[in-house]
């Protein structure tokens, strides 16, 4: 504040600028500010704990309630996709430890690279949800009251749906990413144009990072495939339709070859098998234990054998992976300014309080994560 | 000690102070000072406590009559609830921390500000931000009519603005979480040298502990309102038992944050006490650390005791039982600290100037709205009074008596500390009679009209509790009228009052230490650390008739006291 | 393990790359320890009931890794970690409390959605 240092009387006025120029005005030393941070970011990372807690009681609750409803639903999550998620999550936890470690010694240029990395990371881990996501929307998996499960895809009716035979819901998922990832190669572009040297490096950045994003979806739907393809011949049939746009079953375990075709054609041949509300609601009031066993595919269990309640673990599984998701994406905003940052040089070794303190959120990030993966899609 | 013209410089009238240093609406609007951020905190919750008191008013004014015509059923509802939901997340929580202590806190520590100002100015905004959205709920034409607590699955079903006022309270929660961090780090990190943890004044310890609770469970309440927005837009089946949700996990989402909030509000207030008590007796305070840990046991155990607002929800028996012994546990710590404020008193020299008479206001109502609580923690009377007026009437005592009287009381406390001008004595302690008569005028009638079985939330009642409505609704009035007289009092104080001096009442803690309004950055010089509530250590200079502390005074021209302070 | 630079100051803690690294594998390891645990963990022999605390061990191992070195918890202040792991009590209190009380209504509450599935459906 402009008015503030006109009006500062202190005696310890130079001692400020001895300092350093980036410690604030109400701070002694650079070690009480680093301080202060510090405990404000951990108090802060204590209240995205108790954030996030309310829904690990909604989890937990409806899970110790309702066991069979979480059963019957992992089914329809992939694990390996989870799993490749949580890798590129805890590189990204890497990359950016490394990033500290970088602006800790003062080393700009090192701590700018891992930060990119760490960017990219965050928006490949955007790419495989958004897979995942749109693939569980074609299906009809959604929260509760829309839950309405069928195991046909819809016929892609965007241009590029229908060209890289994806689903529409990925490709609406795709439009902002492609936005951005156009807005910031022309913005770089125009900064090298007029001879803003660091802003064109800093929209070039920007724009990886926005492609990660793309690389996320074509490494989640090639993972997907690949995923799928290991379950067995079981689904050829809708695999040849629609190559890209598996199914459920995508889980994994290649003991399970002796599920019953017929009832899974019959599930896929009546599209309309559960479209009526109301006749799904009659299944529910029926006994999904008893009437499960019988039918009972663990890949690709019939919509009318699961329990009226499955869509609240649906609900769950959005509203906790959402929530993260978003988390994600502050992180990446709050990263991106760390790079441009680290670009101009900022940090120093008694001045790297900001990598410090993203870092540690996106350490809780990461966190968050490794209990949402076995709660979610570890369940047998 | 230092010389005449040091001192004069320290402690004389300033011709710079935070209040003039800079000009223009800019100055105030991006103002990192966390003086001028409490000063609009204390603005916007004062706009807060008008608007929700009106609307108490117009309830008032229609249960005057049992067959009041007055307002319809729905404008009713609507009115009680955002009363209530104003009330509640707009001006009580905010009202201690933000905007006292806001101004009051990093100068009892000796700082020149917080440890975030601008958190602390974006908390402002989120406070603006969030009520707006709170009112939209009335400017959007829908209302809103679930009581503050929107319960589901009444909240899930009602057509009236929910997700405004519920979006609104989750934006109000992160400008609470924003104080609270702020308050947290800036006492851990930004005291004085060698100002130790039990040098703190008991106001700090008492914000400490409110923040603890404003950063551990404000969250909850984010999430529960998501989800309920969730719910209400996607039907997401948790909350909602259409679709095999349970709505009273609602209430244990809810509550989980709320019952601890209830201490939010009432924590601050219990630590202006035992300053206004301290200081207007003269007195060391008794029992320094016993009011100091009782404040962090009431934070923590506010924890434990969330469903006692649920003994008659369904809630399993094993549960009841624990929560309501806890219950009682809460009330140890609490009356802790009012006996050790009655000893306080126990020959003190006492003054009984307008903030005096609010802090002994305090002690009295607080002490009926804490013992009435006994009664609705107890199972057996609880099943009898839940829902009536007897209800209305506890947490109006705790939350009106406790803590706006507190409230009032510490404003005209550090009124003169932060305009460097003197209120009317006389017409803020006509102020605080009418508050304090008008209060248990409104009030008390309730408590005979709730044990007789009258159901709050009513819009119309049966004929046999009308002369007790009718004197609850004259006691609204005068209460209004009282609020109304310290509010002219207080603003003709800050415009026009007479000149006052550093530290007119011989106050030990670190902020008396500054000039009277103080400097941008607080204090001139690091002000000397003296124990808060060690009064010998202010001696009085007759030059600038004002008391000091003992070290910069000229030990020719001192006396203990300036004779005479009081009668 | 952290490095110490006599030129840095005493609140700068950087972490050897080599720990880093070694943390990092070590997560990776722990991942596809779970992942397989669940794929294969009942064929092999385990019993179901073993699946959901193993997996849960594994991820506090795994949060243990992230928290003490790439959070820097083990060098930090014992005030900043004492409030973090705080918060995980009250988390714990949360989950505890509310869980004891909801077995209570549970059938009530599905009671309530059989037998008011017309009314339902009439004011969706």
């Amino acid at each position: 504040m402009a008015v503030a240092d006109s009006h500062d009387t202190h005696d310890d006025h130079h001692d400020l600028y001895d300092h350093g120029e980036f410690i604030a005005h109400h701070f002694d030393s650079a070690e009480q500010q680093f301080d202060s941070g510090k405990l404000g970011i951990w108090l802060f990372l204590v209240t995205e704990v108790l954030f996030f807690s309310g829904l690990f009681v909604a989890y937990t609750l409806y899970r110790t309630n309702h066991p069979e409803v979480f059963e019957q639903a992992h089914v329809f999550l992939n694990k390996y996709l989870g799993g490749l998620n949580t890798i590129v999550l805890l590189f990204s936890s890497l990359t950016m430890a490394l990033g500290v470690r970088a602006a800790q010694l003062g080393r700009n240029k090192n701590c700018s690279v891992y930060i990119l990395i760490t960017m990219v990371c965050a928006t490949m881990f955007l790419g495989v949800k958004a897979v995942e996501y749109s693939h569980k929307w074609d299906m009809g998996i959604l929260v509760r009251s829309a839950f309405n499960l069928t195991y046909t895809h819809p016929t892609p009716t965007t241009e590029i749906g229908k060209a890289l035979h994806i689903s529409d819901y990925l490709v609406y998922l795709c439009i902002v990413p492609a936005l951005l990832l156009a807005g910031f190669l022309a913005a770089s572009v125009i900064s090298k144009l007029i001879n803003k040297a660091m802003l064109a490096k800093f929209m070039v950045a920007m724009a990886i990072t926005v492609s990660g994003y793309f690389l996320g979806v074509v490494v989640g739907v090639i993972f997907m495939s690949a995923t799928d393809a290991e379950t067995g011949s079981s689904h050829a049939s809708v695999i040849a339709e629609q190559p890209l746009m598996l199914m459920a079953s995508t889980q994994d375990e290649h003991d399970e070859g002796d599920h019953d075709e017929g009832d899974h054609d019959k599930a896929a041949a009546d599209p309309n098998h559960e479209g009526d509300h109301a006749d799904h609601e009659e299944h529910f009031g029926s006994h999904p234990a008893d009437g499960g066993e019988a039918s009972f595919d663990a890949h690709h269990p019939d919509p009318s054998t699961l329990s009226r309640d499955v869509g609240i673990f649906f609900s769950i599984y959005y509203c906790m992976t959402g929530l993260h998701a978003i988390h994600i994406i502050g992180g990446i905003i709050a990263l991106a300014w760390l790079y441009w940052r680290s670009l101009l040089g900022h940090w120093r070794t008694d001045y790297f309080g900001p990598v410090d303190y993203v870092g540690l959120y996106w350490h809780l990030v990461d966190l968050i994560w490794i209990y949402l993966f076995p709660l979610l899609y570890l369940i047998d | 000690m230092v010389d005449a013209s040091t001192r004069q410089k320290l402690f004389g009238t300033p011709e710079t102070n935070f209040l003039n240093c800079s000009k223009g609406w800019k100055s105030w609007a991006f103002t990192l000072d966390h003086k001028r951020i409490g000063i609009m905190y204390l603005i916007g919750v004062t706009v807060a406590l008008f608007l929700a008191g009106v609307f108490a008013l117009v309830l008032r004014s229609h249960l005057f009559t049992f067959d009041s015509t007055m307002l319809s059923d729905d404008m009713y509802n609507q009115m009680f609830t955002l009363h209530g939901a104003v009330m509640v997340f707009s001006f009580i929580i905010p009202s201690i921390p933000a905007a006292l202590g806001n101004i009051v806190l990093p100068m009892m520590l000796g700082a020149k500000d917080v440890a975030f100002p601008r958190m602390n100015l974006a908390s402002f905004y989120l406070w603006i931000i969030g009520t707006g959205c709170l009112l939209l709920a009335i400017l959007s034409g829908k209302g809103l009519d679930t009581g503050w607590t929107f319960y589901t699955p009444y909240s899930i079903d009602t057509n009236t603005g929910v997700i405004y006022a519920t979006f609104g309270a989750f934006i109000l929660g992160f400008s609470s979480i924003f104080t609270g961090l702020n308050f947290l780090v800036t006492v851990n990190t930004m005291r004085s040298k060698d100002q130790g943890w039990f040098k703190l004044p008991l106001f700090v310890w008492s914000l400490y502990a409110t923040a603890i609770i404003q950063v551990l469970a404000t969250p909850v309440l984010g999430i529960t309102l998501l989800m309920l927005i969730a719910e209400k837009t996607l039907h997401i089946g948790i909350f909602d038992p259409k679709y095999g949700g349970d709505p009273v996990l609602f209430q244990h989402f809810f509550w989980f944050y709320s019952h601890p909030a209830v201490y939010i509000m009432i924590l601050p207030a219990m630590g202006v006490i035992s300053e206004l008590i301290s200081v207007y007796s003269q007195k060391r305070i008794f029992g320094y650390s016993f009011i100091a840990f009782s404040s962090v046991a009431i934070a923590l155990l506010g924890f434990l005791v969330w469903g006692h607002h649920m003994f008659t929800s369904g809630q399993s028996l094993v549960v009841t039982l624990i929560f309501s012994a806890i219950t009682f546990t809460v009330a140890i710590p609490s009356a802790v600290k009012v006996f050790n404020w009655l000893a306080t008193l126990y020959k003190g020299s006492i003054l009984l100037n307008t903030p005096m008479c609010y802090a002994l206001s305090f002690i009295f109502l607080f002490g009926i709205g804490g013992l009435t609580g006994l009664f609705l923690g107890a199972l057996s009377t609880d099943i009898h009074l839940h829902d009536t007026y007897f209800v209305v009437a506890h947490f109006h005592f705790v939350m009106v008596g406790g803590t706006l009287t507190a409230l009032l009381g510490g404003v005209f406390h550090w009124w003169p500390k932060i305009w460097g001008r003197m209120y009317n004595d006389f017409l803020g302690r006509v102020g605080c009679f009418l508050v304090f008569s008008g209060f248990n005028l409104t009030f008390f009638p309730q408590f005979v009209m709730g044990s007789r079985g009258m159901p709050r939330r009513y819009a119309s009642y049966d004929p046999e509790f009308q002369i007790f409505h009718q004197l609850s609704t004259v006691g609204a009035f005068v209460l209004g009228i009282g609020i109304l007289l310290s509010f002219v009092v207080l603003v003709y104080a800050a415009l026009r009052g007479p000149r006052c001096s550093s530290n007119p009442f011989r106050a030990a803690s670190l902020e008396w230490q500054s000039s009277s309004p103080p400097d941008f950055h607080n204090f001139l010089q690091t002000p000397v650390l003296t124990d808060p509530y060690d009064f010998e250590s202010q001696v009085y200079d007759e030059e600038l008739d004002t008391y000091i502390p003992r070290e910069f005074a000229n030990p020719d021209k001192v006396a203990p006291r300036k004779e005479p302070v009081h009668h | 393990m952290s490095e110490h630079h006599d030129d840095l100051p005493a609140f700068c803690h950087p972490v050897s790359t080599k720990l880093l690294f070694g943390v990092f594998f070590g997560l990776i390891g722990l991942t596809v320890l779970t992942v397989a645990t669940s794929a294969l963990g009942t064929g092999l022999g385990m019993p179901p009931a073993f699946a959901f605390p193993l997996a849960m061990v594994i991820a506090t191992m795994k949060a243990f890794l992230v928290c003490a070195f790439f959070m820097h918890m083990y060098w930090d202040k014992s005030f900043n970690v004492l409030a973090f792991l705080s918060s995980l009590l009250f988390v714990t209190l949360f989950i505890g409390m509310t869980m004891m009380d909801t077995g209570e209504y549970q059938p009530t509450i599905e009671a309530f959605d059989i037998n008011n599935l017309a009314n339902v459906e009439v004011s969706e």
